[in-house]
C-alpha cells in the first residue's frame, strides 16, 4: 500500500471548511481513549469538558474572558502566518506589552483630578510595546536575514524573565508584605466592567473589533490582497513588486501590536496590577488557534471560542474529575496536528494504491 | 590544585553542552535531509518524563534512556505522518509536536513530581581516570557524554563519507531531482525525522537521568529552541555543532558562576543569558557571511508530494 497525493486544481471549498470539523471530531475522538485509559468515563468527561462550561451564565463570562485574548493574538498571527512569515513570540510580545502598560498603572496610582486620559494611554503603551518587540526579529530577519522563528522565540524567554524582574523588584508594591505583585491599579486605570456586577470588561470588545478590522482589511484592502498573494504565491508576489521587506515589517507589527493590546487588556482588564506572570500561554494556544480558525479571522473568532472552552472545561474536569491539567494541552496540541494533517484532504486528491512503492526506472 | 579546577570548568562545560549535543545532532540529520522539525523542545521534554518515568518503574537507567529516546522516537512519528506523509506545513506541525510533547510530558510525569534518582554511573578505569587533567575529562563521564561524542562521529562520517549519507543530502537539497532520479525521498526523510527524534528523547533523558536526576515539568526550559539555533549556528555541519554546543555550555558555566559570585546583577538578566547569547550568535553568524548564498539544505521546509 502507499499513499497517493495529486493535488487539486483548486482548494475544496467545501473540504476546507470541513477539515477543521473532522480535525475536532478525531482529536475529541484520541482524547475520550486517553481518558478512558486514565480511569475516567468518557462520556461524563465530555459533557464537563464541552457541555458544562456553557451552560452557565458565569461560566460563560469565563470562556469569553478567555477567548478575546486569543482571538485578539491570533488574529494578528493570521498576518504573518499567510504571508509564511513565522513569528512565533507573540506570548513575549504579549508579555511586554502588559508591563509596558502596567508600568503606567503603577505609576499613576493615586493620581487626582482628570485622569481619563490614563486607561488611553496604558493601551497605547502596550500596543506600541508590543509592536517594537516584534520589530526585533522581522529587523533582523529584513536586514541579515536571521531566522525569525528563532529569534522571535528566544525573545518570549527574556520578556518573561523581565517581567519577573520588575513585578519582584522595582515595581514592586513597597507595602505589599513582600508579595512580588505590584500596588493594584486605580479604578480609571482599569477596563471598565460591560455589567455591573460581572467579570466580562471591555476588553472583549476591543477583541471583537479587531476581528472585524482585520477580516475588512485582508478582504478589501490591497494590504490584504499583498498578504494573501505573498502567501499563496511568492514568485508571483515577486513580480508583481510587492516589497518582501516592507511586508515582513508589517506583517510583524501587526502581530506585535495585537499581542501587546491584548497583554495590556489582560493586566488592566482581569488581574489589575503587575504579577510575574500574566499569561497562561495566550501566545502559544493562538498559534493553535489561528491554524484551527483557517487564518482567517472570523473563523479565529469561532476557535478561539472552541480553544477557551476546552481550558475552562480542563480546568472544571481537574476538580471534578481529578483529570491533570495537561491533558487539556495535550489535547490541543493533537488537535493542531490533526488540523494540519486533515488539511491535505482539501489540497490534495488522497489515494490509497495497493501495491508496493512505485517503480521508477 | 589549579588543575583540578580547570577539569571541573571543563567537565561542567562538557555536561552542560551534552543534551544540546545530543539534541542538536539528530534535528541535523533530520534538517540535512530537507525536513525542518521545530518539534525538538516537545520531543526533548517528553524524553525527559518517559526516560524518568521508565527508569523509576525498572530501576534501570539504560531502560530510561531508551524510554526516553523512544518517547521522542514516537512523537517524530506522528511529525513525520504529518509532514512527509501528508506534506502538512512542517513549521506548523513542528509548533504542534512542541505543545503536545508538553503536554503528553506532564501527563506521564505526574506521578513521578518529586522523586529523586541516582545520577546515570560515571565511568571509572582504574589508573585511566585518575590522570590529572584529563583523567576524569576523558575516562570518568557517564555514558551519555560518549554517546553524544560517538553521534557526533558517526553522522559526520555519515553524511561526510557514505553513500547513504550522500543519497540523505541530495534529497535534502534537491527533492523532484532525486525524486526523478529514483531514490526514495519520503522514505529517507521519515528515516531521519525519526532519528531525530530518538536523539531529542535521548537528550532530555540525560536531563532527567543524569544533568538533575529528577523530573520537573517543563524542566528543558528552551534546550530544544537552543539545539535548533545551534544547527544554524554549526552551517549543518557536525563537527561545528559539538564545538558550538560546547562554547554554548561555557556560557551556562559562565552564567552559574557568576551567579553564585554575586555580581550585582539581578538573577533574571543572568537566566536570560542563554537566550540573549542565541540570538546574538544567529546574528554574529549572519554579520559574517553577508555575501555568498545561505548554506541551509536548499529543499529545508519545503513539502514534497511524489504525485507523476
Amino acid at each position: 500500500m502507499r499513499l497517493d497525493l495529486s493535488p487539486r486544481a483548486r482548494r475544496s471549498a467545501v473540504l476546507s471548511a470541513l477539515s477543521p470539523v473532522i480535525a475536532f471530531a478525531g482529536a475529541v475522538l484520541v482524547g475520550g481513549i486517553a481518558v478512558a485509559l486514565l480511569g475516567v468515563a468518557p462520556g461524563a468527561a465530555f459533557t464537563t469538558y464541552f457541555v458544562i462550561p456553557l451552560s452557565e451564565v458565569w461560566s460563560l463570562q469565563e470562556v469569553a474572558l478567555k477567548a478575546a485574548p486569543l482571538a485578539l493574538v491570533a488574529t494578528g498571527l493570521a498576518f504573518c502566518f499567510r504571508a509564511s512569515l513565522w513569528n512565533i513570540g507573540a506570548e513575549g510580545q504579549f508579555v511586554v506589552g502588559g508591563l509596558a502598560g502596567g508600568w503606567i498603572g503603577v505609576a499613576t496610582q493615586g493620581a487626582e483630578g482628570f485622569t481619563a486620559w490614563i486607561l488611553p494611554t496604558m493601551l497605547a503603551a502596550g500596543t506600541l510595546a508590543g509592536l517594537a518587540y516584534a520589530m526585533i526579529p522581522a529587523l533582523l530577519k529584513v536586514r541579515l536575514g536571521v531566522s525569525e522563528i528563532l529569534t522571535s522565540l528566544m525573545l518570549v524567554y527574556v520578556a518573561e524573565l523581565l517581567l519577573d524582574y520588575m513585578a519582584r523588584g522595582p515595581l514592586r508594591d513597597p507595602a505589599g508584605f513582600n508579595f512580588p505583585q505590584s500596588v493594584p491599579f486605580d479604578p480609571a486605570a482599569r477596563l471598565p466592567y460591560l455589567m455591573e456586577g460581572d467579570t466580562l470588561h471591555a476588553g472583549v470588545l476591543i477583541a471583537l473589533a479587531a476581528v472585524i478590522v482585520a477580516t475588512l482589511v485582508l478582504a478589501r484592502t490591497l494590504f490584504g490582497f499583498e498578504v494573501r498573494v505573498v502567501g499563496a504565491a511568492p514568485r508571483a508576489a515577486r513580480f508583481a513588486g510587492f516589497s518582501d521587506a516592507r511586508l515582513t515589517l508589517a506583517v510583524f507589527a501587526i502581530s506585535g501590536a495585537a499581542a501587546g493590546l491584548a497583554g495590556i487588556c489582560e493586566v488592566a482588564g482581569k488581574i489589575g496590577q503587575l504579577q510575574p506572570t500574566i499569561s497562561p500561554g495566550y501566545g502559544f494556544t493562538a498559534i493553535i488557534v489561528a491554524f484551527l480558525g483557517r487564518l482567517s479571522p472570523p473563523g479565529i473568532l469561532v476557535a478561539a471560542g472552541v480553544i477557551a472552552l476546552t481550558t475552562i472545561g480542563g480546568e472544571s474536569a481537574q476538580i471534578d474529575l481529578k483529570l491533570p491539567l495537561d491533558l487539556t494541552r495535550a489535547f490541543q496540541g493533537l488537535l493542531l496536528a490533526f488540523v494540519l494533517g486533515a488539511d491535505v484532504l482539501a489540497r490534495y486528491r488522497v489515494r490509497l494504491v495497493p501495491g508496493g512503492p512505485r517503480r521508477t526506472a | 590544585m589549579t588543575l583540578d579546577i580547570v577539569q571541573m570548568v571543563l567537565v561542567t562545560v562538557l555536561t552542560a553542552a551534552t543534551p544540546l549535543i545530543l539534541a542538536a545532532i539528530g534535528e541535523l540529520v533530520a534538517e540535512r535531509s530537507g525536513v525542518l522539525n521545530l518539534g525538538t523542545e516537545g520531543m526533548m521534554v517528553l524524553g525527559a518524563a518517559a526516560g524518568f518515568a521508565v527508569a523509576t518503574e525498572t530501576g534501570s537507567t539504560l531502560a530510561g534512556a531508551l524510554g526516553g529516546a523512544g518517547a521522542g522516537l514516537a512523537l517524530s512519528g506522528l511529525f513525520a505522518i504529518l509532514t512527509v506523509g501528508l506534506a502538512a506545513n512542517q513549521v506548523a506541525s513542528g509548533l504542534a509536536l512542541t505543545i503536545l510533547g508538553l503536554g503528553l510530558s506532564g501527563l506521564v510525569g505526574t506521578g513521578y513530581v518529586g522523586m529523586k534518582r541516582d545520577p546515570a554511573p560515571h565511568l571509572h578505569l582504574a589508573g585511566l581516570s585518575d590522570l590529572p587533567l584529563v583523567g576524569d575529562l576523558l575516562f570518568g563521564q557517564d555514558a551519555f557524554v560518549y554517546v553524544a561524542v560517538a553521534l557526533v562521529l558517526g553522522v559526520w562520517w555519515f553524511l561526510g563519507r557514505s553513500r547513504a549519507g550522500l543519497v540523505l543530502r541530495a534529497i535534502g537539497d534537491d527533492h523532484t531531482a532525486t525524486h526523478a532520479l529514483g531514490l526514495p525521498v519520503r522514505k529517507v526523510r521519515v528515516l531521519a525525522v525519526l532519528f531525530g527524534g530518538a536523539c531529542a528523547g535521548l537528550a532530555g533523558a540525560y536531563l532527567s537521568l543524569a544533568y538533575t536526576p529528577f523530573w520537573s515539568p517543563g524542566m528543558t526550559a528552551g534546550r530544544g529552541w537552543i539545539a535548533l539555533a545551534l544547527v544554524v549556528f554549526a552551517s549543518w555541519r557536525p563537527l561545528r555543532v559539538a564545538a558550538g554546543a560546547l562554547l554554548f555550555g561555557g556560557a551556562t558555566v559562565l552564567q552559574l558562576h557568576a551567579q553564585a559570585a554575586g555580581l550585582g546583577l539581578p538573577g533574571q538578566a543572568l537566566s536570560a543569558l542563554p537566550y540573549v547569547a542565541t540570538i546574538l550568535a544567529l546574528v554574529l553568524l549572519s554579520l559574517g557571511r553577508r555575501q555568498g548564498g545561505s548554506l541551509a539544505p536548499a529543499a529545508l521546509g519545503r513539502e514534497f508530494t511524489p504525485h507523476r
